[in-house]
């Protein structure tokens, strides 16, 4: 899942100074399931940002929304009769609802109320960890399942830096464990830590970002 | 073991000579009379000098520029370079200036992390973004595609090649230590030709991990120098057993520092007794010597070891 991170209260109130009539919208998807920006988290805010807005002169009036997946332009339909009046829009998705909003939106303010920063899975209740960058080469056929480019700090592809814990945690955060370390005793209980001898050559990042902005077309999908 | 690209250090390998690195940091400013103070310290001790690459992830003086103000003071530099912050290109680029201003060695290494800022002594510059585009063992194969093929990563040849002396680091205790070994296999089958070690306190383990890479066959295909730290206090001792990654030292060494009265002369007393006793070591070729921030020491334990004066191979 995609996660996202909430913004400071006193940002978001920043780049809303002077608005009257503020839709707040949230996402039933990644960010719910992350507790940043599901309807809970709409609700939660709402009046704290009409308080912080008011003390500043005025009436302020917040319009609440959560869609059910605000990345797909037939649920940010519904907003449009919502709109009319409406000065500023906050949005509690992911970098890719805020755009979808503001590009369905241009003529209105769309700011944005969560820091998206990882592709995620939920490890336990409350704890999430990344497991993907979105690369666009996949190795994971070769590492045993664990995702080196996303989980190792510095994204080896050979093996684990000399900065691995004694106790097999990232030498950059105490509670991450060492991908390649896991990596490494993956192979083992499976007999193939031989496998793990070869020298793997430079990655071809040009299917990620790095090759400029993706845009794919199927032809067999279009109508 | 034949001469290919004709460094002091490969020279020295190769007449089978017992090898001496040692190793200083650039400045945080940009006066070249700082490099040449500490090369001062070192002159005549070792076969080359390590120039570290922004070490710690702290901004220091290019590498390369602090390796070719060595040069000019006739001393041979190994250049560090790290995969943290350039690309392929870039790196590229830089080796075949530094190449082009007389650089022979180059070490390939990972690089601490941006977050290190100098283990929290210093800012540093942890917003910073890193690249990480190729790893450290990658990064081997492409300096072998300059030195020995003339070759771009990318496939495009050069007008000629650009020979360097390859080196890579490796951390015998590291965890997983199982695949240390391995690791340091893979960095010699991508193409290093040297090898220098995280510091060694523990030589019987040491010994133990040297006989793994023996029976590899990897001390014949490379030259493997143990890195050896001055101790200069039993609290030194005690920080770098407790937060380096892969050094291990017994308690009866920071015992003997601590209830030493003179505990830097007891310093130099115990890195050459680990020099004698990492001679005696089956393959091992060299060591890497360094004194953190105490460059001046080093003449004294170079001496005292025996290590001293180095071999003149013209």
């Amino acid at each position: 899942m995609i996660f996202a991170d909430c913004k400071p209260i006193e940002e978001i109130v920043k780049n809303l100074k002077g608005s009257k009539n503020v839709l707040l919208i949230g996402c039933a998807t990644c960010v719910a399931e992350c507790a940043v920006g599901g309807e809970r988290e709409v609700e939660i805010l709402a009046p704290l940002l009409r308080m912080a807005l008011e003390k500043e002169g005025g009436p302020v009036q917040i319009t609440t929304k959560t869609l059910e997946k605000q990345c797909e332009a037939e649920f940010v339909e519904e907003l449009v009769e919502l709109m009319p009046g409406v000065d500023a829009v906050v949005s509690l998705a992911c970098g890719i609802g805020v755009q979808a909003v503001a590009d369905r939106f241009q003529k209105v303010a769309v700011f944005p109320g969560v820091n998206t920063s990882a592709l995620t899975i939920r490890e336990e209740p409350g704890l999430w960890a990344t497991r993907c960058e979105a690369c666009g080469d996949c190795v994971l056929g070769e590492t045993f399942g664990i995702c080196p480019i996303s989980r190792c700090a510095k994204s080896l592809m050979n093996g684990p830096c000399g900065g691995t814990r004694n106790d097999g945690k990232c030498e950059v955060n105490p509670d991450v464990d060492c991908a390649w370390t896991l990596i490494v005793d993956r192979a083992e209980a499976r007999g193939a830590l031989k496998s793990l001898m070869e020298v793997r050559k430079t990655k071809n990042w040009s299917n990620s970002r790095h090759g400029g902005t993706k845009r794919v077309l199927r032809e067999d999908l279009r109508v | 073991m034949s001469v290919r690209v004709g460094s002091n250090l490969e020279k020295v390998l190769a007449a089978g000579q017992f090898a001496v690195t040692v190793e200083i940091g650039p400045p945080r400013g940009p006066d070249p009379a700082e490099v040449r103070k500490k090369a001062g310290f070192i002159r005549g001790i070792g076969d080359a000098c390590n120039v570290t690459d922004n070490q710690t992830a702290v901004v220091r003086m290019s590498s390369i520029a602090a390796a070719k103000i060595l040069l000019d003071e006739g001393i041979e530099p190994v250049m560090q370079m790290t995969c943290r912050d350039r690309n392929r290109i870039a790196m590229q680029s830089d080796l075949l200036g530094a190449w082009a201003l007389g650089i022979r060695n180059c070490l390939c290494i990972s690089g601490d992390h941006q977050k290190a800022g100098a283990g929290g002594k210093l800012k540093g510059h942890p917003g910073a973004k890193n690249v990480y585009d190729i790893d450290s063992i990658q990064l081997i194969s492409v300096v072998k595609g300059l030195s020995e093929n003339a070759v771009q990563e990318g496939g495009d040849t050069i007008s000629q090649a650009a020979p360097f002396f390859i080196g890579a680091a490796w951390t015998p205790f590291g965890t997983p230590e199982k695949f240390r070994v391995m690791r340091l296999a893979k960095k010699i089958a991508a193409g290093a030709n040297f090898i220098q070690t995280q510091a060694v306190y523990d030589v019987v383990h040491f010994a133990e991990s040297m006989r793994k890479a023996r029976e590899m066959g990897l001390t014949e295909k490379a030259a493997i120098l143990a890195g050896v730290i001055l101790p200069r206090s039993s609290g030194m001792l005690k920080y770098m057993k407790a937060n380096v990654p892969g050094v291990d030292v017994p308690d009866a060494m920071i015992e003997r520092m601590k209830s030493s009265k003179d505990p830097k002369a007891e310093g130099v007393k115990i890195a050459v007794e680990l020099i004698q006793a990492l001679k005696a070591i089956p393959g091992l070729r060299g060591v890497h010597l360094q004194a953190i921030e105490a460059e001046e020491a080093l003449p004294e334990v170079a001496k005292a070891a025996g290590l001293f004066p180095r071999p003149s191979l013209g």
